[in-house]
């Protein structure tokens, strides 16, 4: 029999209530393989061995003596199963870094709503993952300890912000993960490490208890290996949340009642925009059979037309770096954590960029100016989704890039994220899911993105493919 | 935009970084002053739009005067000091910060 820590939530689900095995037999099975290949891969910063184990043990106990199984995996979707999570969310009595100095020993006295969610749920936390310091990048290459590799090549990058969780689950040291997405930061280590990347829409999961990055724009959302697993993760994390505002009030739909619906009938549109000159040979060629594959499937596929992603990565730019100079001014080493001083380069060159476009006298020529633009993108998509159901489009220019390709530019997370940051702008969901493989044996993602609060759609498009292309079996040998 | 150029000069650098409370090396406000001045350039793309007219939006998703009812919670004393403990500087159930006030 295969190990535990391959499993999927699904298939774990299946055989705890089968007592096939036990969520501590799991939860062990997870931290072998991290003792293992973490050496190798660096996802973790935080691993909670002996409080995963026992909580695990609390669940077997659990498990044992209740009567109706069914019941109790209805109630507790996530009941003993082991997840990681990002260490950009608070948990309570768990040091949180956001993969900063300044944080680097700081232990939050609360769970961030994702994390209470989750527990309620009744995972277990197994660790926490790398990021770029603060979420700010597309690689892990600015953390302040140190950079994740992807496993599918070790000297390739995993993607980021989110690509400790993306290299976590990929590598089977865990059953599932979360990650957070400002401007790609969940879709792109998806892409690059070949697992479903859920983006919600803006406000569907609650903010409250993320270390905040650019507050217009941060979503939380699930990273797992296949699409059944993200519907299981997000229809516990959504919903609105008292102590976040801006997260929404609307009913939450049973994610995956419609999964044998199929996909015959829909309207997808293919943005010509989205496969410009710097998307790489491979990527276009794998994303268009998967245009094919659709097509076979019934699906209708539209060209369509969007705006210039340029536009939308100049609007990013300019409000991300105004919401994290606004957010990270409370860094201010009186009250928690380390000083300024402790702050690495890119959070500097971000807040340095964001204090200048909203300084007197600048504030109307860049920020008032990306809010306006802002509107017409959204337009822009309203506009679009009248003649589609949804839009598909390659979800990262390249496959995995080489260490130290960040460095190169000040443009690169831009630029690496220019076909997911759109959607983000407008507060739109998207997916990623693997479509295939390089030649040199990377995984390449597609994205399908729909119109806000349409994840039921998208999770159910994304599963036809998945069922139909199986490329979720492929693993990386490391 | 309103500037004849996109290039920020070495004074902006260190006013912006007195702004937002940054103390910068000379190499950090040289690079700085560089990378800014290509991101600025960059962002100048948004120029070519005609937005005459169009609403800004400070959100994606359109929800309205979200508030909740004004009343008191009580919270664990031992919170209150799990916090202050935190603080580097602390005294005597107190967060300790330099003065900032002179008569």
């Amino acid at each position: 029999m295969s190990r535990l820590n391959q499993l999927t939530i699904t298939g774990a689900q299946e055989g705890l209530k089968k007592k096939e095995f036990s969520s501590r037999e799991m939860v062990k099975d997870c931290l072998r393989r991290i003792e293992e290949i973490d050496k190798k891969i660096k996802a973790f910063i935080t691993v909670c061995d002996e409080n995963a184990t026992k909580e695990a043990e609390k669940k077997d106990g659990r498990i044992r003596v209740e009567r109706d199984l069914k019941i109790l995996f209805r109630k507790y979707p996530l009941f003993g199963i082991p997840v990681v999570v990002k260490d950009n969310f608070c948990t309570a009595e768990i040091k949180t870094t956001a993969a900063s100095r300044v944080l680097e020993n700081y232990i939050p006295t609360y769970d961030a709503t994702v994390v209470k969610k989750l527990k309620e749920a009744g995972a277990i936390i197994l660790g926490k993952t790398n990021l770029d310091a603060w979420a700010h990048g597309s690689s892990t290459e600015t953390s302040d300890f140190f950079t994740t590799r992807n496993p599918w090549n070790l000297s390739r990058l995993p993607g980021g912000s989110s690509g400790g969780s993306a290299a976590a689950v990929v590598a089977d040291m865990t059953i599932a993960a979360v990650g957070s997405e400002t401007g790609g930061s969940i879709r792109q280590p998806s892409a690059w490490c070949g697992t479903v990347g859920l983006k919600p829409t803006y406000g569907r999961v609650s903010r409250f208890g993320l270390i905040a990055m650019a507050s217009s724009l941060d979503s939380p959302g699930p990273m797992t290996k296949i699409v059944e697993d993200s519907a299981v993760m997000l229809q516990v994390l959504a919903g609105k949340d008292d102590l976040d505002s801006t997260s929404l009030p609307n009913p939450i739909p049973d994610y995956s009642a419609n999964f044998n619906k199929g996909v015959s009938g829909i309207k997808i549109g293919v943005p010509k925009e989205y496969f410009f000159s710097e998307v790489q040979e491979d990527v276009i060629k794998r994303v268009s059979e998967a245009v094919r594959i659709f097509e076979k499937m019934g699906v209708e596929i539209k060209e369509v037309s969007l705006f210039d992603p340029k536009y939308a990565i100049a609007v990013y730019t300019i409000l991300q770096r105004a919401e994290v100079s606004a957010n990270l001014a409370r860094y201010d080493g009186i009250r928690y954590g380390n000083d300024r001083t402790f702050l690495g380069k890119e959070a500097k060159k971000r807040i340095m960029l964001g204090t200048f476009v909203l300084s007197a006298g600048y504030y109307e020529a860049y920020y008032q100016r990306a809010q306006k633009v802002r509107t017409l993108i959204c337009q822009d998509f309203d506009e679009v989704f009248k003649g589609v159901d949804l839009i598909l489009g390659p979800t990262s220019p390249s496959v995995a890039m080489p260490f130290g390709a960040s460095k190169e530019s000040p443009m690169f997370g831009e630029i690496q994220d220019a076909l997911v940051e759109p959607s983000t702008i407008a507060g739109l969901p998207g997916i990623n899911i693997c479509c295939g493989f390089s030649s040199d044996n990377l995984p390449v993602g597609l994205q399908i993105i729909g119109p806000q609060l349409g994840e039921e759609l998208l999770f159910r498009t994304a599963l036809a493919y998945q069922n139909e292309t199986q490329w979720h079996l492929k693993k990386p040998k490391i | 935009m309103n500037r004849q150029n996109n290039m920020i000069s070495r004074e902006e650098v260190k006013h912006i970084a007195k702004l937002a409370r940054l103390g910068l090396t000379k190499e950090e406000i040289e690079k700085l002053q560089k990378d800014l001045s290509v991101t600025l350039s960059y962002i100048k793309k948004l120029e070519e739009l005609n937005y005459d007219g169009v609403l800004p939006t400070s959100h994606p998703v359109k929800l309205e005067n979200i508030t909740r009812k004004d009343e008191a919670k009580t919270r664990e004393l031992g919170e209150a000091s799990d916090l202050i403990k935190m603080a580097p500087g602390n005294k005597e159930g107190y967060i300790k910060t330099r003065r900032i006030l002179f008569s």
